[in-house]
């Protein structure tokens, strides 16, 4: 050992006997408080924008609060524009994607949590089929089906309802959500439901009675994805509506950007305005976002 | 993890706020509505609702009746000879009218079109009778929806009885696997009705010669010729304006490749930094989730604007970057080698024409999808690690391991159930992502940065080509399935999941 108190100040630093040297710790964080600007600073551009007044909208300076900063554009989005003859659209859009989407979540959920049931405790023929099958699923590519359902809404004369859309999108989350709630249910151990079918009970008792309160994690988990899924879809909802007046919200920011002045201030507020609830949502849950994604892999 | 926590507490009241906030714009948005124009307001809210609500009714009903008939055939036995007669009987009936509704639908949807005269009324025969019930109630002067309705109860209570009778004439019966496929029908249903029944529709249109011309499959025509013909079209000609096939696939492999690299790698980097005990790290772990919560939409027009020639993010960082450069040249430019590094890192750093250079372009659309999609991966990652018992790692220590080693030979093979599924739909999901190529280049200049699918997409629905892009799209859908069959040989993949 070293007198010097230096040169043991060094060997603490660099070379700590057991666990992570000081260095290595604050090397750690630095990297992560890297990453955490490059994760955040895009979205806090999108503030900056929107907080901008609009004859300064250009401009090269990349203050976070920019100078004047002001809240107009939010008054505009959410109450009308009366100089530019534009009222509020904006909760109607809301509204149109939240009842979509809510309605395709509830199904999708639904189907997926009764479905995955069967895959996971019974062994039943085309059972390993069905589940390579709905794997399979995944590799069709989002324009593929989009096609044959726009034909198929066409005929069906529902091109431009709401109703299109919940058909368009309430399946395409179902196959792996299957996935995702079959590993969950993996992971309850069997000794619990046949402790209650020996005390009686029925299958159905047992899944309604001890299955779905136990996984009501996974649940969440499922719906909250199938929500995320469908809430900023914009591909597929603009194939299949074209009226203003059932544009989703995806749909309605961008008429903003097409109008003959576009207005990014304006677009960049309503973004604001609907990612806070749901990034709020999103990261609330997502401590239950990690065990739901990997209970059902890590087992395998 | 205290701070953890105390965000943790602090986050449902913040919820609250919002959507307390949000409520009150609601109200006042609906009894307020600027004058003039489309607004929200009670009228189209009732209307959405009672919609969705028959919508949801509709299925409902139609789901309860398809589960009550299977629940009839697995978990009931006939009482006596002449009860199974009738039962087979009423069975039989509606199998067939179940069967006559299926063919009618897919005659309808033009999948294949049923010979005119009898064998097209016999298979109509069920939507016929039930439109002239509807009618029937019409002339009365019941309005079309109150008809609809009223005619839907009345078919609701028929088969009502006819499964009360079944019921009564039967016993219980005992059936080990019947609940499963009581459970697996509706999702069953679902996944036959809008995954399988538009995937063969796709397979016929892309043996078809339909498009805009052809009115979609009104007046299509179908033969192999054509399918041989798009297909023809498809390696050798273009595939949406002036790309070709092999230039648009070797930038899709590359787009799927570089992505996903980066996505593992950095994925992987973000979740060994997080998985250890250490200060702040449920706040950092917040904080990198961002790119994943924030919508897509969102985030590609929010980058879309950082890529502007002048007033994007990246071009100003690029030219201060240029002139720090051309100063720090200016001043050493006595200096034998630091000037002319200088000035040589003057000229050829600078801003960007991120939207007319191609290569740019292609550059801006992967720093996107790179930004948006590492998080998910961290996420899978850390929860694949933290599964990993410790005890592992302190053997490896005794024994005088390398970090690393230990993460050689202890983290890489244990990460792998998670790591493959991953992986593989990594793949799939990111040949297929075209959502941010599509908001933020539009696939330009000049089909550029297009992939197959933003291509495919384009065929559809800017060139209305259908039946070329069907085929388009079955070779798209051949090529994932080909990659994930030998990707999971040569892993050993999915055995374990399915077992």
């Amino acid at each position: 050992m070293s007198k010097n108190p230096l040169v043991r100040f060094f060997r603490w630093f660099f070379f700590r006997a057991r666990g992570d040297s000081p260095f290595k710790r604050l090397l750690i964080h630095f990297v992560l408080i890297v990453a955490c600007i490059i994760a955040v600073y895009p979205v806090l551009r999108v503030v900056t924008i929107s907080l901008r007044p609009n004859d300064t909208l250009l401009t090269t300076s990349l203050r976070i609060i920019p100078e004047n900063a002001t809240l107009d554009n939010y008054r505009k989005v959410l109450f009308g524009d009366p100089a530019n003859y534009r009222q509020s659209d904006f909760f109607l859009w809301v509204w149109n994607s939240f009842s979509i989407v809510m309605v395709t979540s509830i199904i999708s959920v639904i189907l997926a949590a009764v479905s995955a049931y069967a895959f996971s405790r019974f062994r039943f023929p085309g059972r390993s089929a069905g589940l390579i099958f709905l794997f399979t699923t995944q590799m069709i590519p989002a324009g593929m089906l989009l096609l044959p359902l726009f034909i198929m809404l066409a005929r069906l004369k529902m091109i431009n309802t709401s109703l299109g859309l919940i058909i368009a999108y309430s399946v395409s989350a179902v196959p792996l959500t299957i996935w995702t709630l079959k590993g969950y249910y993996d992971t309850i151990p069997v000794d619990l439901e046949e402790a209650a079918l020996i005390d009686g009970a029925s299958r159905m008792t047992v899944f309604t009675r001890i299955i779905l309160p136990l996984s009501s994690p996974a649940l969440a988990i499922a719906f909250l994805f199938s929500f995320m899924g469908g809430w900023s879809e914009y591909l597929v909802a603009r194939v299949v509506l074209q009226k203003n007046e059932l544009f989703t919200w995806p749909l309605g920011i961008f008429t903003f950007a097409q109008q003959f002045t576009v207005s990014w201030g304006q677009f960049a507020a309503a973004s604001v305005l609907i990612a806070i609830p749901v990034m709020a949502l999103f990261l609330y849950s997502s401590k239950w976002l990690i065990s739901g994604l990997t209970l059902g892999s890590v087992k395998g | 993890m205290s701070d953890e926590k105390s965000f943790r507490k602090f986050l449902p009241w913040l919820l609250w706020i919002v959507g307390l906030t949000v409520v009150y714009f609601l109200l006042r948005a609906v009894f307020q509505p600027y004058a003039g124009g489309i607004s929200i307001n009670g009228r189209i809210i009732v209307e959405r609702l009672s919609e969705i609500g028959l919508f949801l009714g509709a299925i409902l009903a139609g789901m309860a009746a398809i589960e009550i008939y299977f629940y009839q055939i697995f978990f009931r036995q006939p009482r006596h000879r002449r009860a199974a007669i009738w039962t087979r009987i009423i069975q039989g009936i509606l199998g067939l009218i179940a069967l006559q509704m299926v063919v009618a639908f897919f005659d309808l949807t033009d999948l294949f079109r049923l010979p005119k005269g009898a064998v097209k009324n016999f298979f109509l025969l069920p939507s016929s009778l039930f439109a002239s019930v509807k009618n029937l109630f019409v002339q009365i002067g019941l309005g079309a929806d109150g008809s609809s309705l009223i005619s839907g109860l009345i078919l609701i209570l028929v088969l009502g009885l006819l499964f009360w009778l079944i019921q009564r004439w039967s016993v219980p019966r005992h059936s080990r696997l019947g609940l499963a496929y009581l459970l697996v029908l509706p999702a069953l249903i679902g996944v036959l009705f809008l995954i399988i029944y538009p995937f063969l529709f796709e397979i016929k249109l892309a043996f078809s010669n339909a498009s805009l011309g052809t009115q979609a499959t009104k007046n299509a025509s179908y033969g192999l010729s054509y399918g041989w013909e798009n297909l023809k079209t498809l390696f050798t000609g273009n595939v949406a304006k002036d790309a070709k096939f092999f230039e648009v696939f070797w930038r899709t492999i590359l787009w799927t490749v570089i992505n996903v690299t980066f996505h593992v790698t950095g994925g992987m980097i973000l979740a060994l930094l997080l998985n250890r005990p250490m200060k702040l790290r449920g706040l950092y772990r917040t904080l990198l989730v961002f790119p994943w919560a924030i919508p897509t939409t969102i985030a590609a027009m929010a980058l879309r604007n950082e890529f502007d020639l002048r007033y994007g993010f990246f071009n100003i960082m690029l030219t201060n970057i240029q002139s720090t450069f051309q100063a720090l040249s200016a001043k050493t430019a006595s200096l034998v080698l630091l000037g002319p590094t200088f000035s040589w890192l003057a000229e050829n750093i600078g801003p960007v024409s991120w939207k007319q250079d191609p290569f740019w372009a292609f550059i801006s659309i992967l720093i996107t999808n790179i930004w948006l999609g590492i998080p998910f991966m961290a996420v899978i990652i850390l929860g694949g690690l933290q599964s990993i018992s410790h005890e592992y790692y302190e053997a490896a220590e005794i024994d005088g391991a390398t970090s690393g080693q230990m993460f050689r030979h202890i983290t890489l093979p244990l990460l792998r159930p998670v790591l493959t599924p991953a992986i593989v739909l990594g793949v799939i999901w990111t040949f297929n992502k075209f959502d941010v190529i599509y908001l933020i280049t539009q696939g330009g200049p000049q089909e550029k940065t297009d992939i197959l699918v933003s291509s495919m997409y384009k065929a559809a629905f800017q060139f209305y080509r259908y039946g070329f892009t069907a085929m388009f799209a079955l070779v798209i859908f051949l090529i994932l399935l080909a990659f994930t069959i030998i990707y999971l040989r040569v892993s050993g993949g999915l055995k374990a999941a399915t077992e």
